[in-house]
């Protein structure tokens, strides 16, 4: 009476089971991960590998960075190779200017966005929708048309070659205006006409009831112009020539102007610039993905 | 409470606006100063060669880049894949390059890319390739930088994408395998069609940026390089003649004519989106 061909018994051993079509897409299921991890981890690979080869290649002498084939460890892990970097670019001064135009114009931009934002969503004033369509338009229009004029505006400001022609453009922006507006109007008007009843004025309510509850599109907004100001290029080459004043962004290119074949210093170069920002990015890993999730917009 | 943003965006954006416009009607003397010179500078620019030359290379810079968009489709649904464990760990590595500053990517891309002893090519001789010099090669370098761009803007479609495939029910996926379609059946009877608005959004993103290419050209290509003419793009052009020639009222026109195309290449894709996107 043990025969294991009772149901009992066939039910305890997983094999005879998958003769039954059923059991058909859990299997596949279960053995599709293994191409998916094998093709994900590879094309991860693809993705880091220029960062690998950047180090590596920050460490070796000239000689090693030129040789076919190529040398994969350097023989001595020259670090002196940073302290080049130094020496052609002021580079400590450049990283400075860059974290300060990052700072002046998130800091700005937080400030000015969600006030304007707030008006928008929820104070009535009069020309409200004539200029909230204008600041839309700016929206849809690629920000090399601005530049010309900007650029006259600096120049007889007299703030050429000065951190200001970096940061004061940037203190303003109509995506932040949009973008916390949204997140303004998502908010219930009860909570508003509660502040009204206790006695807020329009000001206080903004400050003390809405601005504390829009934190995660301040954040999304921090986060854009901060990928946005640290990466920027074009603006920066028109408005400061002198290496002093420049951001990292543009110190690179010139250090590729004057170093064109001196590979381990370029790439130690590189890699100094885009390290902050990886850092940044993997402590705040949560934010950015969710920025990036919720806007979808480059500043 | 609106005072400032208005100021700001109207001194830094709005009246520039208008005023580069008036200045794509204007002549700039070599020392400053500039004059009426009606549609001269529309004329000019009509039979330019460089112009458009600059305007093909964009074109087919953004459409060759658009390749880039189902790549980043197919790796989100990877990624969004039960069974795949450290999702994050890789979603992490696919973004990196979206932080790191593009005149950096450029200079690392410029060294790989290397024609005497970049690692590529290195790697392309075992196959029995004799790699060209990509970037500084007339006939590869447009390529290239499609290459370097997609690689440095695929993380961020894919963090969009990924987004969009969170809202997928995943009963549909549950029905549809009792009906017994594989993976690669839901991939495009599903997955593609529900996740139609996102495709959409990081196409028209895509598009747009692609048109606005610059900091690429500028730092791996560069102004004396033979293989300008097939990489060199409208911004790059523009801020040459802008900011280098000192010849402003031709650039302003040449920025004006992208912006008809930046908002023509729009238009044509909100047209084209009630052929494919569902919004369900």
């Amino acid at each position: 009476m043990a025969s294991s061909l009772t149901p009992v018994g066939s039910a305890l051993r997983p094999e005879p089971v998958s003769t039954n079509p059923v059991a058909q897409p859990p299997r596949r299921a279960h053995r599709f991960p293994i191409v998916v991890t094998v093709v994900v981890s590879v094309s991860g690979f693809v993705m880091v590998f220029p960062f690998l080869w950047e180090f590596l290649t920050s460490l070796k002498t000239l000689g090693e960075s030129t040789s076919v084939p190529p040398v994969i460890f350097p023989g001595v892990w020259r670090w002196h190779n940073y302290e080049r970097v130094f020496e052609a670019i002021p580079f400590a001064q450049q990283f400075l200017n860059t974290v300060l135009i990052t700072i002046g114009r998130v800091a700005g931009q937080l400030l000015f966005c969600s006030l304007a934002g707030y008006a928008f969503a929820r104070l009535m004033f009069r020309g409200r929708n004539l200029v909230f369509l204008l600041f839309l338009s700016i929206l849809m229009v690629p920000t090399q048309l601005y530049v010309i004029p900007q650029y006259q505006i600096m120049e007889s400001l007299g703030w050429l070659n000065s951190l200001k022609a970096l940061i004061v453009p940037g203190l303003f922006s109509a995506f932040g205006v949009f973008l916390l507006r949204q997140f303004f109007l998502a908010l219930p008007q009860e909570l508003e006409d509660a502040a009204r009843v206790d006695g807020c004025n329009p000001i206080q309510t903004y400050w003390y009831v809405m601005l504390p509850l829009v934190r995660p599109g301040l954040i999304a907004l921090g986060v854009l112009t901060t990928i946005w100001s640290w990466n920027d290029l074009l603006w920066p080459l028109i408005v400061n020539t002198d290496p002093n004043k420049m951001p990292l962004s543009a110190g690179l290119a010139s250090l590729q102007g004057q170093r064109l074949t001196d590979f381990p210093v370029l790439m130690a170069g590189a890699l100094l610039a885009s390290i902050p920002m990886i850092i940044l990015f993997t402590v705040m890993q949560r934010h950015f993905i969710a920025s990036i999730a919720t806007t979808g917009m480059k500043g | 409470m609106i005072a400032p943003m208005v100021l700001g965006l109207s001194v830094f954006y709005l009246w520039p606006l208008f005023q580069t416009l008036y200045f794509s009607f204007t002549e700039w003397g070599p020392f400053g100063g500039h004059t009426w010179n009606g549609l001269d500078n529309y004329q000019r620019l009509v039979g330019d060669p460089e112009v458009r030359r600059a305007f093909l290379n964009t074109i087919w810079f953004t459409l060759l880049s658009l390749i880039g968009v189902p790549i980043a489709v197919v790796f989100a649904a990877l990624l969004n894949h039960k069974g795949l464990r450290g999702v994050g760990f890789y979603r992490a590595l696919f973004f990196l390059p979206v932080v790191t500053l593009p005149a950096a990517v450029a200079i690392v891309w410029r060294y790989l890319l290397n024609g005497d002893f970049g690692i590529l090519n290195y790697l392309l001789s075992f196959v029995g390739i004799n790699g060209p010099s990509w970037v500084g090669d007339s006939h590869f370098a447009l390529y290239s930088l499609v290459v370097v761009g997609v690689w440095s803007s695929i993380g961020y479609n894919i963090v969009i994408l990924l987004s969009g495939l969170q809202t997928i029910s995943p009963e549909l996926y549950e029905a549809s395998a009792l009906d017994g379609a594989g993976p690669v059946r839901q991939f495009f009877s599903i997955t593609v069609p529900m996740l139609s608005p996102s495709i959409f959004f990081v196409t028209v993103l895509s598009v747009i940026g692609s048109l606005q290419m610059f900091d690429l050209v500028y730092v791996m290509v560069g102004r004396t390089s033979p293989a300008l003419q097939s990489t060199q793009t409208v911004i790059f052009l523009f801020y040459e003649r802008a900011f280098v020639d000192n010849d402003r009222g031709y650039a302003a026109a040449i920025v004006f004519v992208l912006l008809l195309l930046v908002l023509a290449m729009t238009l044509l894709q909100f047209r084209l989106q009630r052929r494919w996107v569902h919004y369900g």
